[in-house]
């Protein structure tokens, strides 16, 4: 029997669908070589030529922010994409509502700094040790009590659902923050804890690579990122990333399917607070300087904004957004100047301030509005694309 | 007629809600192998009594036991994992996912692959994964829909979208499998082709309760039938004997006035 393939023609017009059909060898070049861009990213011969030319103003568009040391956003980017990625396994995958995520950050960045100051009162006060710890073995104790707060804050409060789980989460992280702030025994409140450590590692004529040039905090952090990256898709494509969007799609129908629902909304939390408190780790380590005012409310509705913005439940959508909520607001405070754009109006004697400067949140907000409007599933959604091909071509094979 | 090793036992059960009896001391037997029909008019308490068997509710009053063991209380995952599963009256898959996946959440009801395992990709993982995966495709097969795995399951028609649901279900390797009407909405060739499906889930040695509100699809695929109105158990016994029941038909029917 002659079996005639039927070939779908389909058009091509998705970059994803283009670059998944590219034979392996080529995606992994390619992908290879976004991620050395990526790690030449903060090198000013490199990012100063990121543009393109423009018929107005002065002519040309930078891509860099020319108001900010551009290898600094790029920190600041990096780890909100972590917390973006964090939170993305909690609200994406899991679908759960947290509003309280920067608390883990706040856990994460207060045990290191606690551990790692000379003037920590764990040394000046309560001599529990005698100097102060290497930064890099209090990263691993930052993630551990991050997720151990993810848990103990879940264990009572997943058993609430919707609504009611945002405002227990959003409760926890402003219960951390207000102590932070009010009391004084350890955390030493507004006066915060400074000379936090930082990561190890001196150059070959013995300086510290990381004292205050931003970039090797990037490329520390992007490291981080490309690691959480592959752990994250190891738990997505597996029983537990399929139990999470079973719960998130029907919970009820989950539990009578057989997925113990509790215990995977625990996990998925305490990975979100472990990722969370490495985020918090990593600022930091290059902070120099922690105390209360860091940990606002505002820090985790923005990474909340990222996650929607970039698309819930897709991990490219969480980098996406975690780096656009930082970086749109630094470009936009520069780059009135490329067009020509006034500083300041006058109406009737009145000085108004218009300068992309002040007016960048202005703007970022209203992007948001038009994004959620127009793509309310986020730049960079998940889509459930084919599992294996090798897996379809078997069951589709004739019968008989 | 042998010896017959009882499966699911639902021993006096009351449940009540408030003031209203949903169910009022109902009492039947499922045994292995067989195909039970439940009926009963609208607002019976058939789903009721399927919620309360698979966890969901807890009876007021009355035990159930499964495989001799006692149901109630126990946590609803775990009763799926003793091998009870079930469909639902109104479709719930997981819609943003595909139709393999959804069947693979069933599959997972045994799998014991957790974050740690997953997180760091071992053996046991991939070994679960490769099984879980043949299981589910081989169920696609078996309730119809072969080819249509990568598709997301809200984009599957309503007839194949109740054939999924069953094949979720039976992914999780049941001993018994709770049908709640699996066939409203579905035109007289779909009844046929289900109740061509039931008969081979019972073949392959899964036992099965029907909830239906089609007589003629209960008459033609149970062995035995039980019979609810408002609550109360009022037959049980074949097909023949409960439809000339006069109880039933009037449950049915209506009574006419007495003259």
């Amino acid at each position: 029997m002659t079996t005639e393939t039927v070939k779908k023609q389909r058009w091509k017009l998705n970059l994803r669908d283009r670059f998944q059909d590219l034979p392996l060898p080529a995606r992994i070049t390619a992908m290879a070589v976004f991620v050395v861009l990526l790690y030449l990213l903060p090198t000013k011969a490199f990012y100063e030529n990121l543009g393109f030319p423009i018929p107005m103003g002065s002519g040309y568009l930078p891509f860099y922010t020319t108001g900010s040391d551009m290898a600094g956003v790029l920190f600041q980017c990096g780890y909100y994409i972590l917390l973006a990625l964090g939170l993305n396994v909690v609200l994406g995958y899991a679908g759960l509502l947290d509003l309280g995520f920067f608390g883990f950050f706040a856990v994460g960045a207060y045990t290191v700094a606690l551990l790692t100051s000379p003037e920590s009162k764990l040394i000046t006060e309560y001599n529990w040790f005698e100097s102060p710890w290497p930064w890099l073995v209090t990263v691993p104790i930052a993630i551990a009590l991050a997720m151990l707060s993810g848990v103990l804050l879940g264990w009572p409060t997943l058993r609430l659902r919707g609504d009611y789980l945002a405002i227990v989460t959003l409760g926890f992280a402003e219960i951390i923050r207000i102590v932070a702030k009010n009391q004084d025994w350890i955390l030493n409140g507004d006066r915060g804890i400074p000379s936090v450590g930082h990561p190890p590692g001196t150059y070959s004529n013995g300086e510290a690579i990381f004292e205050l040039d931003f970039a090797p905090y990037y490329w520390l952090v992007l490291t981080v990122i490309i690691v959480v990256i592959f752990l994250i898709r190891n738990l997505a494509n597996s029983r537990v990333g399929r139990a999470w969007v079973a719960i998130r799609e029907d919970e009820d129908a989950a539990e009578l399917m057989g997925v113990p629902t509790f215990k995977f909304k625990l996990w998925a939390f305490a990975i979100g607070a472990a990722i969370g408190g490495l985020s918090g780790s990593l600022w930091a380590g290059q902070a120099n300087f922690v105390n209360s005012a860091t940990f606002s409310l505002e820090n985790s509705i923005l990474v909340l904004a990222a996650v929607l913005l970039g698309g819930a439940g897709s991990i490219g959508g969480a980098i996406l957004g975690g780096f656009l909520v930082i970086y749109l607001p630094e470009w936009l405070r520069s780059v009135g100047d490329v067009f020509g754009w006034p500083t300041q109006v006058t109406v009737g004697g009145i000085h108004i301030d218009v300068s992309p400067t002040s007016l960048r949140f202005v703007i970022f907000g209203a992007l948001l509005i038009v994004v959620m409007i127009y793509r309310p599933q986020g730049l960079w959604p998940n889509r459930r694309r084919a599992a294996e091909l090798k897996d379809r071509q078997k069951e589709v094979a004739p019968v008989e | 007629m042998s010896e017959r090793k009882p499966l699911l036992e639902v021993d006096n059960v009351t449940l009540r809600f408030g003031g209203v009896v949903a169910l009022n001391q109902v009492d039947f037997t499922l045994y292995e192998g067989e195909i039970l029909g439940l009926i009963g008019p609208n607002g019976a308490g058939k789903t009721t009594c399927f919620n309360a068997m698979t966890g969901v509710y807890l009876p007021t009053e009355g035990q159930i036991r499964f495989k001799g063991e006692q149901v109630s209380g126990k946590k609803r995952n775990k009763i799926t994992k003793m091998g009870m599963a079930r469909t639902f009256q109104n479709i719930r898959l997981f819609p943003e996912m595909t139709a393999l996946e959804n069947v693979l959440v069933g599959a997972d009801a045994h799998n014991t692959t957790s974050v740690p395992t997953a997180l760091l990709r071992l053996p046991k993982h991939w070994r679960e994964e490769r099984q879980s995966k043949a299981r589910a495709l081989e169920l696609l097969n078996f309730v119809g829909i072969t080819g249509r795995s990568d598709d997301l399951a809200r984009n599957l028609s309503y007839g194949d979208q109740r054939r999924l649901e069953i094949a979720r279900a039976l992914a999780t390797n049941p001993a018994l499998l709770c049908l709640d009407e699996p066939a409203a909405g579905f035109n007289p060739a779909e009844k046929v082709a289900l109740l061509e499906l039931i008969k081979k889930i019972r073949d392959s040695g899964v036992t099965v309760l029907l909830i239906e509100h089609d007589m003629r699809l209960v008459m033609g695929v149970t062995d035995r039938i039980v019979v609810l109105e408002f609550g109360r158990k009022i037959a049980e016994g074949t097909p023949e004997e409960v439809r000339d029941n006069p109880k039933v038909v009037a449950a049915y029917l209506g009574v006419p006035d007495a003259a």
